[in-house]
This record gives C-alpha cells, sequence and structure tokens, in this order.
C-alpha cells in the first residue's frame, strides 16, 4: 500500500491542481461572469463595443471560466411550476375534426341519412346518422380519418378510437394518439415558453419537463413568478377561422358551432366566425415580416403540408371572403382572400404599419401555447435574501472549516495537518467539478458541502484510528500504517456505498431542493474518497519518505 | 507535537450489553413517545405538503405581529398565521418575519389579487417593509410531494438494506434497517415535538440522517465481521462488546466532527435551512446513539434466535450457539 508509482503520484497531484484551477473563477464570481457574458455576447451578435471587451478584459481568456451556477435561492428569481392541460387539444382535435367528417359523410347522404353532432364531453366527437343499418359504411368513411400510428410505443395503433352503436358513431383520440399528443403538446409548450423567455434575455433560464405534463420554469433575476407568469402568457391557441359576419354588436345572434368575439385592434367592433378552425397556429412553420405587392406592409407565412391543404382548399372555395386570425379569443386581424392560396405560404396584408407586422410575425412565429397551462408552484426569492443566504453559508463553511481543522490537528497532530489538507481541497474540488458540470449550488447544497466537511474526515478517522491501533499492537511505524490503510478499506467503501445509496434515491426520486442536495452529495462522497484515500496517503507517503520516522505517535 | 486529544480513552472495555434492557426500553419509549406525538400533536407541514402561500418580509422598522394581523384580518383570507424569525447573526436593524396563508377554498394558492392586497395592507402598517421571498405551492402538488417523499424514504431504505443484506447477512440487515426506523421516527417525533416546520427539505434532511446514520452503523459491522472471523471462540456478545469499544473512537470522532460543522451552520447558517439543520443534527446524535445501542442488540437477539450453524456455510460458525444465553 505503501508504494506508489510515480505517475500515480504525478496524476494525484495533477487532479489536485486541476481542481484547484478549475475552482478558481469562482472566487472572482463577478468578474468572470462578466466576461462570460461578453465573450457569449460578441460571440451572438459579432459587434465588439468598448464595455464587451472591457468586461472580456476582466478575466484572462485561457484560465476555465466555468463558474457553478447559483441556483434561484441564492441568486433571485422566480419559479414556477406549471401543468399543461393537454386535454385541451383533444377537444381542439375533434371540432377540427367534425366539419370534415360531417363533409364526407355528407357527400352520402343517399345511403346513411341525415348527420347530426351530437353533445358529448370535451374531447369525444358524437354522431348520429340516419340509417343505422348504414353504419357499417359511416365508420368506413369516418375511419378514413384515422392515421396509423407511427411512434415507436403507439406502432400498429390508429389514432382515433371509433365506436358505432346503434346510429351513434363516438369518435375520440385513441389511448396511443393521446400520449403522442401530450408529448407533442409539452414539446410544443416548451418551446414557446422558452423562445418568449429568451426574448428577455435573462441569463440562463431553465425550462424543462417534469413528469407527464408539467413544465418546470426557473428564471433568475427577475422580480416575481406574476411578472414570470405574464411573460409567458396564458394564451390559448392561434386559429385561422372562417368570418360569418362583422358588426357591432357584442350579442349578435348566432347558430351552433358560431362564436361572437371581439377585434382586438378597434374597440366595438364584433366578428361572427364559426368555432372550428381551418387552421391553427401549430400548423405554422414559419413567419417573417415583409412587404405585399403594393409596397404595404405585411407577414409571410408557411404553413406544414397538412395545414397547407387545408388551407388551400379554405381559401380556393372562399375567395373574396374574409378569415380571421385568432388570438387569445380576439380577432388580430381579418383579411380578405383575394386568391386561392395554395403550396401552403401567404401573406397577411391589410392595414397595418411595420411594428404591427413584425409583432404579428413575431406571435405567429412564437405562436400561442397549445394548451392552457395551470400553475401549481409559484416562489418568488428576491436578490437579497440570495445574497444573504450566500453570505451566512459562506461564513457557516469557513467557521466549520476552522473548527474542523483545529479539532482534527488536535487530535491527530500532523496527520490532523494531512486529513485538513484534504479535507480543504476536497471542499476546492466539489466546486471545480460544479463548475466543470454546470451542476446548480441551492442553499441546501451548501448545506450539503458543510456536512461533506464534518463527513468527510471520517474516512481519514476510520484509518487513523486503525493505525493507531496497529502501532499499540507495537507494530513498525511502516507496517501500522500500511495495515491501517487496508484494514480501513472495506469499511470505506461500505460506509460510502450505503451514503451514495441515500444520495441515488434522492436523486431520482426528488425534485428541485431535494435534486439539488442529491447532487453536490455524490459529488462530495466521490471527492472525499479520492482526497481521503489517495490524498493523505500521498502526503504521509512523502512524510515516510523524508523522515524515516522510528516511532509515531498518534 | 505530543499532545493528542483524546475524547475516547484507548483501551476501554465498556460493556454496553450491561445496561441492554434500560436502553432497549428507552429506544423503545422513545418510539412509541414520537409516535403518540405526531399522532397527537401532529406535524407542522409547511406549504410544501399542506399547500398555500407564505410571504418572507423584512424591514428595518420594528415589527409587531398585533398590527400586521390587524392588516391581514381586514382582507378575511382565513388560515393566516404570522411568525417572528430571529436571526442572531443579523444586526438589531434587521426584523423578519414569515407570512404563512393556509389554502382558499378551489384555488389552489393564493391569487395574485389577494397577494397584491397583502402587501399593499402590509405597505400600510410599515412603509419600510420589503418582500423577499413569496412561495406558493397549490394542493395538487403538495399532496404528491408528500408522495414522493414517501416514496424517497421508503426506496433509500429498500436500497440500503438490501446492499447490507448482500455484503453481510440478513440479521445485520434487519438491525441496520431497525435502528433507521428508530432514527427517523425520533427525528420526526422531535419535529412533532418542537412543532418545526416539516417540508420537503426535513425530507433531505431525513434522507441525510438516513445515509449517516447507516454508514455509522455499517463501520461498526464492517469492524464485528472481521472479529466474528478472528475470534472464532468467543461468544457473540463479547465480539460485539469488543468490536463497539474497538470503533467507539471513530464513532465519537466522526459524529463530533460531524456536529461541529452542523452546529456552525446551525449558528452562522442564517435562519432559511434552520429547522433542516436542526433534523440533521438530531439525526447525527439519535444515528450515533443507535449504532451503538440499537443494531447490534436486534443482531445480538436475531443471532442468537437463530443458530447460525443451520444457517448456510458459514466458516464455522458453531461458537456463537453459545451465546444463546446472553
Amino acid at each position: 500500500m505503501l508504494q506508489i508509482d510515480r505517475w500515480k503520484r504525478i496524476l494525484i497531484v495533477g487532479l489536485t491542481l486541476l481542481g484547484l484551477a478549475l475552482a478558481a473563477p469562482n472566487l472572482f464570481y463577478k468578474r468572470v461572469e462578466l466576461h462570460n457574458d461578453a465573450v457569449k455576447a460578441i460571440e451572438a451578435t459579432g459587434v465588439e463595443t468598448p464595455e464587451l471587451i472591457a468586461d472580456r478584459a476582466g478575466w484572462p481568456s485561457w484560465m476555465p471560466s466555468g463558474l457553478v451556477n447559483l441556483g434561484l435561492d441564492l441568486r433571485g428569481g422566480a419559479h414556477l411550476l406549471g401543468e399543461v392541460r393537454v386535454a385541451d387539444v383533444y377537444k381542439a382535435r375533434m371540432d377540427a375534426l367534425w366539419p370534415e367528417v360531417r363533409n364526407a359523410l355528407a357527400a352520402e347522404r343517399q345511403t346513411i341519412g341525415s348527420i347530426r353532432r351530437l353533445p358529448a364531453e370535451d374531447g369525444v366527437l358524437k354522431l348520429e346518422i340516419g340509417n343505422a343499418d348504414q353504419m357499417a359504411r359511416a365508420v368506413e368513411i369516418v375511419r378514413g380519418f384515422s392515421d396509423p400510428i407511427t411512434t415507436l410505443s403507439g406502432a400498429g395503433q390508429q389514432s382515433l378510437a371509433i365506436l358505432a352503436d346503434g346510429k351513434t358513431i363516438t369518435v375520440q383520440l385513441s389511448d396511443a394518439e393521446k400520449a403522442a399528443t401530450d408529448q407533442r403538446t409539452v414539446q410544443q409548450s416548451l418551446e414557446i415558453i422558452r423562445r418568449r423567455v429568451d426574448e428577455v434575455g435573462t441569463r440562463e433560464p431553465t425550462i424543462m419537463q417534469q413528469g407527464q405534463d408539467r413544465i418546470l420554469i426557473q428564471v433568475p433575476g427577475i422580480g416575481s413568478a406574476d411578472e414570470l407568469k405574464a411573460l409567458i402568457g396564458t394564451t390559448a391557441k392561434l386559429t385561422f377561422n372562417p368570418v360569418v359576419a362583422i358588426g357591432s354588436d357584442a350579442a349578435a345572434r348566432i347558430e351552433p358551432g358560431q362564436v361572437v368575439l371581439p377585434s382586438q385592434e378597434r374597440e366595438g367592433l364584433y366578428y361572427v366566425l364559426e368555432e372550428s378552425p381551418v387552421v391553427s397556429g401549430e400548423e405554422l412553420v414559419d413567419a417573417l415580416p415583409g412587404t405585399d405587392q403594393n409596397g404595404q406592409p405585411s407577414v409571410d407565412f408557411r404553413f406544414n403540408p397538412s395545414g397547407a391543404r387545408k388551407f388551400g382548399d379554405f381559401t380556393a372555395a372562399n375567395v373574396g371572403q374574409p378569415f380571421a386570425i385568432v388570438l387569445d379569443n380576439e380577432v388580430i386581424s381579418a383579411p380578405t382572400i383575394r386568391d386561392a392560396i395554395r403550396g401552403g405560404s401567404g401573406q397577411i396584408s391589410g392595414s397595418m404599419g411595420y411594428d404591427e407586422a413584425n409583432r404579428l410575425a413575431v406571435l405567429l412565429r412564437a405562436g400561442a401555447l397549445p394548451a392552457k397551462m395551470d400553475f401549481l408552484e409559484e416562489r418568488t426569492i428576491g436578490p437579497e435574501l440570495g445574497q444573504d443566504s450566500i453570505d451566512a453559508g459562506r461564513l457557516s463553511a469557513i467557521i466549520a472549516t476552522v473548527a474542523v481543522v483545529a479539532y482534527m490537528i488536535a487530535s491527530y497532530g500532523l496527520f490532523g495537518v494531512f486529513a485538513s489538507v484534504s479535507v480543504i481541497v476536497n471542499v476546492i474540488l466539489i466546486l471545480a467539478a460544479m463548475s466543470v458540470l454546470g451542476a446548480t449550488m441551492t442553499l441546501p447544497g451548501i448545506a450539503g458541502i458543510v456536512l461533506t466537511v464534518g463527513t468527510a474526515v471520517d474516512a481519514n478517522v476510520i484509518i487513523f484510528e486503525r493505525i493507531r491501533e496497529e502501532l499499540r499492537a507495537k507494530k513498525k511505524v511502516v507496517r501500522a500504517i500500511d495495515d491501517g490503510f487496508s484494514e480501513a478499506m472495506s469499511a470505506i467503501i461500505d460506509a460510502n456505498v450505503t451514503t451514495f445509496i441515500a444520495a441515488a434515491v434522492m436523486f431520482f426520486l426528488g425534485s428541485g431542493p431535494v435534486k439539488g442536495f442529491a447532487v453536490t452529495m455524490t459529488i462530495g462522497l466521490i471527492t472525499s474518497v479520492f482526497t481521503a484515500i489517495f490524498l493523505t496517503r500521498l502526503m504521509i507517503i512523502w512524510w515516510l519518505e523524508r523522515r524515516k520516522p522510528k516511532e509515531l505517535i498518534l | 507535537m505530543a499532545f493528542r486529544l483524546k475524547i475516547v480513552p484507548d483501551n476501554t472495555k465498556i460493556d454496553f450489553f450491561r445496561v441492554q434492557w434500560l436502553t432497549f426500553g428507552l429506544s423503545a419509549f422513545a418510539m412509541v413517545a414520537s409516535v403518540v406525538l405526531i399522532l397527537t400533536m401532529g406535524l407542522n407541514f409547511g406549504i410544501d405538503f399542506k399547500g398555500g402561500t407564505t410571504i418572507r418580509t423584512e424591514s428595518t422598522n420594528d415589527f409587531n405581529v398585533a398590527e400586521y394581523r390587524e392588516a391581514l384580518n381586514a382582507l378575511e383570507l382565513g388560515d393566516v398565521s404570522i411568525t417572528e424569525v430571529f436571526d442572531p447573526t443579523s444586526g438589531g436593524d434587521e426584523h423578519v418575519a414569515m407570512i404563512r396563508i393556509g389554502t382558499t377554498e378551489g384555488v389552489g394558492s393564493v391569487s395574485q389579487e389577494q397577494l397584491n392586497n397583502v402587501e399593499a395592507a402590509l405597505k400600510q402598517v410599515d412603509p419600510e417593509i420589503r418582500f423577499t421571498a413569496v412561495d406558493s405551492v397549490g394542493p395538487k402538488v403538495s399532496s404528491e410531494l408528500i408522495k414522493t417523499a414517501l416514496y424517497a424514504v421508503g426506496a433509500a431504505t429498500l436500497g440500503i438494506m438490501a446492499y447490507i443484506w448482500l455484503r453481510f447477512e440478513w440479521q445485520f440487515s434487519v438491525g441496520a434497517v431497525v435502528a433507521l426506523v428508530h432514527d427517523i421516527l425520533l427525528t420526526v417525533g422531535l419535529f412533532a415535538l418542537l412543532q418545526l416546520r416539516f417540508d420537503l427539505l426535513t425530507v433531505v434532511a431525513l434522507l441525510t440522517t438516513l445515509g449517516y446514520s447507516v454508514n455509522d452503523t455499517v463501520v461498526v459491522f464492517d469492524r464485528l465481521r472481521e472479529n466474528l472471523i478472528k475470534y472464532k471462540t468467543m461468544p457473540l456478545i463479547d465480539v460485539m462488546n469488543l468490536t463497539v469499544n474497538e470503533t467507539l473512537s471513530r464513532t465519537v470522532m466522526t459524529a463530533l466532527t460531524t456536529a461541529i460543522a452542523l452546529t456552525s451552520m446551525l449558528i452562522f447558517g442564517g435562519d432559511v435551512l434552520r429547522d433542516f439543520i436542526i433534523a440533521m443534527l438530531w439525526g447525527v446524535i439519535v444515528g450515533c446513539y443507535s449504532s451503538v445501542y440499537v443494531a447490534k442488540n436486534i443482531v445480538l437477539w436475531l443471532g442468537v434466535k437463530r443458530d447460525w450453524s443451520k444457517n448456510g456455510p458459514k466458516a464455522d460458525p458453531s461458537p456463537f450457539s453459545k451465546a444463546e444465553q446472553p
């Protein structure tokens, strides 16, 4: 045990030095942060302003510049946990399916008879046909709208679940399609939220899916959860609807399947619209501000193939008619169709300024959330509290380290010094590892480090106590140390594996603070094993080789 | 540097089993008392588990609970609690309070409008007031958080049990788990007794305690296994006493360094984590006790009940049968 090859020594010392270098930027947190931001800004825009250059010069570029990512509880900011109402999409899908199914069935009215939509719960399309004996034919037609599912989990299944009973057909999304839709809805919501939060330009927001239908949003530096909510918006989907009538009466008489919506631009103007949209925003691929043939501001957009087909059919049948672009239950614009828009790209023009065109393009591009979100958890942490917590955490960590070091040295003398060096290197290595991994440091994380300071000495204590015992058994110094290390090994492994199990459970089952703590704890476990076993041993070996002690008081 | 601080002398020969019925009774009593406390006094669940909103306020002006309460009563928020937070590290110019508002009917958390009203009402009382943190958790999440917390503690216990069973014998894993349950119960019991806030962080503290306690137990077990091979003819109870005496110095040393670190965090770490630290500190103390007095006793009794010679191909386990009359 007491022979270590030269290259192993170099490796141990090298890792320690590397850790020191990687942790160093955290000592100059503000400066390095400015440097990193400046580098990023210059890369993104390609513009070098004097301020950016000055910020960049604040930290040498050849030095590591990874920083420990400070959690919201330390930096201040807002935290939101939202649940996407995935079922909203089922309803929209069924409502959109109805006119298509109606038209297809109507084409065979002679055989099938009359067709009527029955009231049903959201996300279910219930139809009644006149001739029950023609049910097989009707179902066949409806089945035409169902597609085989291509995702791995739903392979071999159909997208629609169709049930025929007497004169009624009940259509809804199949379970596999629901699962696929849910995933798509959440992904889309994630993407939209990300774009909106990014536009504000705060640093490193965390936006991620949690569980099946939840989205966690953490934005450092934002004033309140309310502000964040407003930013994300809880808007419903963007749609293109046929216009039935335009008037100034909010209580205009409407037929079933129609809605009255106000105009966003002009107060007192109301549109009567068909409730089921022709195309919805999720079928848009792109939208850019441009100019029309008259040099007026416009928005050019492009649909995906299915949207293009539907939009083409609709515009071909309705030239000269207006259609409404609806966002958030308000009509943002109702241009008139001049031509059939085939090929999936079109232009929205009309009375709008360049700013408006630009805004509309952004809205179309970012899209609205495909489904509403309910916020389950909201947290706001003020920046002062964060700073207080950092200060308190740092102070207590320093005091803890000093106290533990004093106690170790009082108990084990020179060996206590070795153990103390290991403990301090251990803390530095934890910071280094977190900087490299980009792991987030939270308040419980700091507590985890402080606790690690306490327990990191454990491995050394096990070894030293063992050496004491060997010395008491009148063994020679070198032999006692050697045996001490090897005998202590199995206890150290068992002790650390069990702690690791607890940490792993916290990581996989926990969320938020629990996860943060687990990460710090796991990193601390690994680094403490390295420092306690390798680094302390190396120091002891150096001491043995230089002093060649005949006796050891421990 | 010849001076060595030794809290535990070199060759202790304490008979830990002399008072085993007393310690056993004490542990059993503490566990029952904890359960009774938890059931009768209940736990002071934080909003993580109960749902609701907490607002942390800071002000340089003196803080008066009655005034705050009066201002908030006018808003008819229902279940409101106001507590002052003491922080020894801040000077006298910082007055921190926690205001907790229970969940209102139907809505998960307090609505934004209500929150604005609360802030406005408090600003009326104290214009200097700042709202440094606002947390709001809906009841849907809170019940799930309780569930995952329970799963986490359960899964960690099972994982540890499995590892010890693989590394040692099943008796050891039962002993370790009884010690774990003992530690967790006593920690939760303390929370009920002192009505400390029980939230997600407390669960983290419990899991950490769990890891720490089992760590402690395992080190003792490891030595026990070693001694069992070394002293083949010694009665089990004597081997155990010898083992604990041998590892006592380490147990105390590690518990002390950890306690030192936690105490500094308790005093200087600010109030946000205070209850969390109390849970861990208590867990370390209890964990240290249980690895000396609980885990091994269980192994001893299990080992006694079951003649190890019939239990698998262990190397010459016959001497242990002598320990049948402890």
